[in-house]
């Protein structure tokens, strides 16, 4: 039996272990090499999957790196203004109120230019579930300083590093939603093991479980690494995540009710 | 007979957005148009005919939940005044741009700036011309009485959704704050869902099915040509729009030696200017554009045979007067008369205005 003969006999029904999802599109990502935004697509992607939603599920898609999400994940898609997609999740969960809205949205994005389109969507605890990507800086644009980046962080507009006396302090943004009463679930996750990955996917489970149940907005944020703006290899990158973003973000569910 | 009330133009608005089976209105306090959203929460069009309505935190937020909704395919509005329509300028230009319908209300106050919250006409440039980034339209209707604002609703959805374009109700405060008897338009029932999937089904992101291709409402394309390609369409919707829409009124035109052209309350305020200029021996008439875009350019254009000189009335300091001139092309005189800021003019100094321009005096 050549090797070729033998591989294609491995490579059978009986013997799947592991497939990619059908939500997952083969549309090639954009993505840098070492970005979060592609596991976490998975993540999501293998929940709605899991969950039977894709029929009923819209997403929300910024401005940002991840303004193309649409072209990846096999659902219907509103592509919105910087800032503004919890302002188009919260028409579209209320007019609908049978469908799965989530938003996904950069620290840009939501942080900067969208604060208070998320603050007021959360404080009327929208039926909506909210993807929060927090990588400190941002990467579209060519690396310029976010209301997360780090103290002393250097980004193409803080080339010294972030001096916070004059450009304020990283924002925390589950922590600040978390006072809501609007918001339900709120928690910070990561997604640079296989470990994390898993715990991310009961996270986004939850989220959509909520949504079913009308119980208010669930907000996932997902620290994660930008290689490309933070200049490093992806290895690099995990490392500095875990040593840097770790201790100022720290992980956990801040809020479950 | 129908039902025939005597009603604020605001409140019209409202109990006209209910009755046509509009699914949600978005929108922010501001003046002089708050009446309108007031009306919807005191009516309770959730109870009736399920309509969402919602308080925004923002001028932004509220047009971006109406760009949330226009992508599910439903019949949503906002409305505002000056400064508002201002913010709202991004989630306009994006509706454009994405080819979703709205309806949007702008009850005019003067500016710039804050301004003033008494009556303008001073947005003109912002509804026609732009207000927003990029080569786009808006279908902008001109209400002239109570009556229009409550027609207009109506009219306004159905062709934002026959083109796939954002439509504006121009009016101002005077039209949004005066009563007058109006007779309201008859209920229509909101569209079903799977109503919306047989008109729609192509765009609306009503969540994807196994039998089509998934729906992505997105105003993006970073390939030029293809972007160059979508402006074209644009370019084509705009000229059919103005094949097809035009929509004007003409008042005592037919022994006109002279003509006012005007919109909305300078129009009311020409038909008083047209009766005292007729007692004085001076045969005006008035041509009316009921669609600011599509422009009434040819009505214009035909009228230059007949008629010595035109004046264009508008509470600004000559907005519109330049479409006037684009139409007339130096064939006739052309005058601008308004009063802005929020002071309107009278019919006595528009028939004076007619006088020193061109009658000498």
């Amino acid at each position: 039996m050549t090797a070729t003969t033998e591989l294609k006999n491995i490579i059978s029904e009986e013997n799947v272990v592991y497939k990619k999802t059908s939500v997952l599109l083969d549309n090639e990502m954009h993505y840098c090499p070492g970005c979060t935004h592609g596991v976490i697509h998975k993540a999501i992607a293998e929940v709605i999957d899991e969950m039977g939603i894709q029929e009923k599920t819209v997403g929300v898609s910024p401005v940002g790196c991840s303004v193309l999400a649409y072209n990846y994940l096999d659902i219907d898609w509103q592509q919105a203004a910087h800032g503004r997609a919890p302002a188009l999740a919260t028409a579209t969960s209320r007019l609908m109120p049978d469908k799965y809205v989530f938003t996904y949205q950069g620290d840009g994005d939501l942080a900067s230019i969208g604060c208070a389109e998320i603050m007021h969507a959360c404080n009327r605890g929208e039926s909506i579930v909210v993807f929060f990507v927090n990588n400190a800086i941002y990467g579209m644009t060519g690396g310029q300083m976010a209301p997360t980046t780090l103290e002393g962080q250097v980004t193409a507009t803080s080339p010294y590093g972030r001096d916070c006396h004059t450009t304020g302090f990283p924002m925390k943004m589950s922590e600040m939603v978390a006072m809501l009463p609007g918001t339900r679930f709120v928690t910070r996750e990561s997604a640079e093991t296989p470990g994390a990955v898993r715990k991310l996917k009961k996270a986004i489970r939850k989220g959509f479980e909520n949504t079913r149940e009308d119980k208010g907005i669930s907000f996932i944020e997902i620290v994660g690494t930008c290689s490309s703006g933070w200049k490093m290899s992806p290895v690099q990158s995990n490392v500095w995540m875990k040593e840097n973003m770790f201790p100022y973000y720290p992980l956990g569910t801040l809020k479950d009710e | 007979m129908g039902d025939i009330r005597l009603m604020k133009g605001n409140e019209v608005i409202a109990e006209a957005a209910i009755r046509c089976g509009c699914d949600g209105y978005f929108g922010y306090p501001i003046t002089p148009q708050s009446e309108i959203m007031e009306t919807l929460m005191i009516r309770r069009p959730e109870l009736e005919t399920g309509m969402v309505v919602v308080q925004a935190e923002s001028e932004v937020a509220a047009i971006n939940m109406v760009y949330g909704g226009a992508s599910c395919g439903k019949k949503v509005m906002t409305s505002s005044s000056s400064p508002g329509i201002s913010l709202k300028a991004e989630g306009i230009t994006y509706l454009a741009g994405a080819e979703l319908p709205a309806l949007i209300v702008n009850i005019v106050r003067g500016g710039p700036g804050l301004g003033t919250i008494q009556p303008a006409q001073s947005d003109y440039f912002q509804a026609v011309k732009g207000g927003g980034h990029g080569d786009y339209k808006l279908i902008v209707l001109a209400p002239a009485s109570v009556q229009e604002m409550n027609d207009f609703v109506d009219l306004g959805f159905e062709l934002s959704h026959k083109y796939l374009n954002p439509a504006m109700i121009l009016s101002d405060g005077v039209i949004g704050q005066m009563m007058e008897k109006v007779e309201l338009s008859e209920f229509k029932p909101r569209w079903t869902e799977e109503e919306i999937i047989a008109k729609s089904g192509t765009w609306a992101t009503t969540g994807k099915t196994a039998d089509r291709e998934r729906n992505i409402s997105t105003s993006l394309d970073l390939d030029s040509a293809k972007q160059e390609v979508f402006n074209h369409k644009l370019q084509a919707k705009y000229r059919a729009m103005e094949e097809n829409e035009v929509r004007f009124e003409k008042i005592d035109c037919d022994d006109a030696d002279y003509l006012f052209v005007a919109y909305g309350s300078s129009a009311r305020i020409c038909q008083k200017a047209i009766e005292l200029a007729r007692e004085k021996g001076i045969k005006v008439g008035l041509l009316r554009p009921i669609t600011l875009f599509p422009y009434p350019t040819k009505a214009i254009q035909e009228m230059l045979g007949q008629v010595k000189g035109i004046l264009s009335v508008e509470m600004s300091a000559g907005q519109m007067v330049e479409d006037v001139r684009l139409a007339v092309n130096g064939k006739v005189p052309v005058e601008h008369y308004g009063r802005y800021g929020g002071i309107i003019p009278t019919p006595d100094e528009v028939v004076e205005a007619l006088e020193q321009n061109f009658l000498g005096e």
